[in-house]
């Protein structure tokens, strides 16, 4: 059975509100217009004005009502229509979701929250609405960073995060939202999450460790194809979650490959590549490597809108498998 | 006698925007009541005045920001409330903690960083909570205490349980992008929450006059109601208080409500207070519209107790206070190992420490 991230993503919503009255969703164009991209559509037919709630275009308010909302007990699910305009907003994640329970000497459980919508690059939108903020929210304690590369991963992931007892931010991406996957029938039973924090070896290999999430996983496994054609085998991780960060799994892959190629759409500094290699320097898997670890990363620049010039500042296949050739020390088959 | 019910007049007129009535220019007390109020207005102006010791001494840390003088604000917002009612506000909450299950002890242990502290000690003078009271802090961020307090209204109209929250916030706040953002919301899906402006007149050093384009902020919800009521009258602010939450209750939605007040200290311990104002416009204010010395004269205007008695009350609440922050002061430190603790819900996260050698799952 195949079935769409968006679909999956959707059906995660619908089975967590059917299951808890707590949880409900506001965003702005949830409801009547059934989603900016259609991921809560049928919700508000289903659930009502009560539990499905257009909001005016107003983030710091609305992510700000969330927040209280859950303090005083609900399990609100914040849709930001996508990550770009939830800068609007960040301080009520950071500073209202993330740091209660600590301020308060656990006085305050946490406010048990999903902040979700599409991260990433999107297609010809320019500057401001073209980027990945996996880094930046990652860096948070307190909060759970989610990133969904498959149809499995949303339901499982999405589901997980709203039934945690923590804010939990889901990074999706709208490129993927329409995507098919194959999923099995234990991804979907109602009650089917996947642990947050766990990483998925989307694809093991043995000559060298690819590390991806959300839509990176994607162009990793592209990659993989194109080398394996060449005798290179690739292992390819899918972080599924970048906090908790599964550093067990990276370390164990490295130590099995001794190559590292990190990947993801976001800005080169302090991203998560830069904490995928600190790591490696901080552990053991450090003398396995056979050649320094490389980040593949977005070009150090806001995204421009012509295609040409788009299409080069995001990693491509191409690159990615360039790259592992360098760090093999392979020539191009 | 005790519990006797008497009528006091509340001198200074209520004004309003967008309603259709306004709360009687009267309350009922008795002679407990009173002397009840008496009792906290003291006890919390004393509270203040050993944390300005206790900061000036090096013992309380970081930034401080003291209530006295806008002491009839927290004890009248809590007694135009009902139980179940909730409350957030900023970072001046020394007091809303007090009428919220907050003890003296567990205020100024806080502040002192020991374990004893409401907040284990890892919260300071700005983080104070009380889940059972419904009391959501404490939030150091200007301004982002006010959509979260709609957000807790929220769930009040979601379980409609009848209650209402209160959520404050300074005449600085009031200028707030986020502020406009939650009273529409609250406006249009009519959540019971009150919007509570504690004009004290300054955002740091900076005066209303300088700061707001319009200083009648209970007028600036536009077609969201308001009311100004003193905010140095205990009397007008509970009836006041009581009037919007009923309001609030009936299904009409948020309203604006501003105190009229005036806080003694300056913005925070490093401020002096004086650079922008004088020492005789707080001297005026002192002798003319104090909150404690109001219900002084009431209480001996009515025969419930003497000059003489209240310097007696005011003497135990001295050495009350006083042995209290001997007990936080006798207190520990907070151990160790709560560094790593409370960072999230369950402790299974590995948490590192600055040096990366260890990991504590807290």
């Amino acid at each position: 059975q195949e079935m769409t991230v968006r679909d999956a993503l959707n059906s995660a919503l619908d089975e967590e509100m059917e299951r808890d009255e707590r949880v409900f969703i506001m965003g702005e164009e949830v409801a009547v217009y059934q989603g900016a991209y259609k991921v809560t559509r049928g919700l508000w037919q289903k659930y009502g004005d009560k539990r499905v709630i257009d909001t005016p275009i107003t983030e710091m308010g609305f992510a700000g009502i969330g927040v209280g909302a859950a303090l005083a007990g609900l399990r609100p699910v914040v849709e930001f229509m996508t990550f770009n305009f939830s800068m609007q907003a960040i301080d009520h994640v950071v500073n209202s979701a993330a740091k209660v329970h600590y301020m308060s000497g656990g006085e305050v459980p946490p406010p048990a929250m999903v902040f979700r919508g599409p991260n990433g690059a999107a297609l010809g939108v320019g500057g401001q609405h073209s980027q990945d903020f996996a880094s930046w929210y990652s860096s948070v304690p307190g909060l759970k960073v989610v990133v969904p590369y498959s149809s499995e991963d949303a339901r499982g992931l999405l589901k997980a995060a709203i039934r945690d007892l923590n804010p939990v931010v889901c990074l999706e991406n709208e490129i993927m939202y329409g995507k098919s996957f194959p999923v099995s029938d234990e991804a979907l039973d109602k009650d089917f999450v996947l642990p947050i924090g766990v990483a998925k070896i989307e694809l093991p290999g043995k000559h060298c460790t690819i590390t991806a999430y959300s839509r990176g996983v994607h162009t990793a496994l592209e990659a993989a194809q194109m080398l394996a054609g060449e005798g290179i085998e690739v292992e390819v991780i899918n972080l599924r979650s970048v906090r908790p960060l599964d550093r067990a799994t990276i370390i164990a892959s490295v130590k099995k490959t001794n190559h590292l190629v990190t990947l993801e759409e976001g800005w080169p500094q302090c991203g998560i590549g830069s904490e995928i290699c600190a790591t490696i320097m901080e552990s053991d898997a450090f003398d396995f490597l056979d050649h320094p670890v490389r980040r593949v990363t977005s070009a150090d620049i806001p995204t421009p809108y012509a295609a040409n010039l788009e299409s080069n500042s995001f990693p491509s296949a191409q690159v990615i498998a360039d790259v592992v050739r360098r760090v093999l020390n392979k020539k191009r088959a | 006698f005790s519990s006797e019910a008497v009528e006091v007049d509340i001198p200074t007129k209520f004004e309003t925007h967008h309603l259709e009535n306004a709360p009687a220019q009267k309350a009922t007390t008795t002679k407990d009541e009173m002397l009840g109020y008496f009792k906290l207005l003291a006890v919390m102006r004393r509270m203040e005045i050993v944390c300005d010791n206790l900061y000036k001494a090096k013992m309380i840390r970081g930034f401080c920001h003291l209530y006295d003088g806008q002491e009839a604000c927290a004890v009248g917002i809590d007694a135009g409330l009902k139980p179940g009612d909730s409350l957030i506000t900023a970072y001046r909450d020394h007091c809303h903690m007090l009428v919220r299950g907050g003890t003296v002890e567990g205020i100024v242990a806080e502040m002192l960083g020991r374990t004893t502290g409401h907040s284990k000690g890892k919260g300071g003078s700005m983080h104070f909570y009380n889940s059972a009271h419904r009391f959501y802090g404490g939030n150091g961020i200007v301004g982002a205490q006010i959509p979260v307090g709609a957000g807790v209204a929220f769930k009040h109209k979601y379980d409609g349980d009848g209650g209402v929250c209160v959520a404050c916030f300074g005449d600085g706040a009031a200028n707030q992008g986020q502020l406009y953002e939650a009273m529409n919301m609250a406006y249009l899906w009519k959540l019971p929450v009150i919007f509570l402006c504690e004009n004290n007149h300054f955002g740091m050093g900076t005066s209303v006059e300088r700061a707001s384009a319009e200083t009648a902020f209970f007028k600036r919800g536009h077609v969201v109601p308001g009311i100004r009521i003193d905010g140095m009258d205990v009397y007008a602010v509970r009836e006041g208080i009581r009037f919007s939450a009923q309001r609030c209750r009936d299904g009409l939605g948020p309203i604006y409500v501003e105190l009229d007040t005036y806080r003694y200290h300056g913005h925070s311990m490093s401020d002096p207070g004086s650079t922008y104002r004088s020492r005789e416009d707080i001297d005026k204010v002192r002798s003319t519209r104090d909150p404690l010395e109001r219900v002084r004269n009431r209480v001996v205007e009515l025969g419930f107790a003497s000059t003489g008695d209240l310097k007696a009350i005011e003497r135990d609440i001295r050495k009350d206070v006083d042995d209290a922050v001997e007990a936080a002061k006798a207190a520990p430190e907070p151990d160790f190992k709560e560094l790593y603790t409370n960072v999230y819900d369950k402790n299974e996260i590995p948490i590192r420490s600055p040096d990366g050698y260890s990991h504590a799952f807290a």
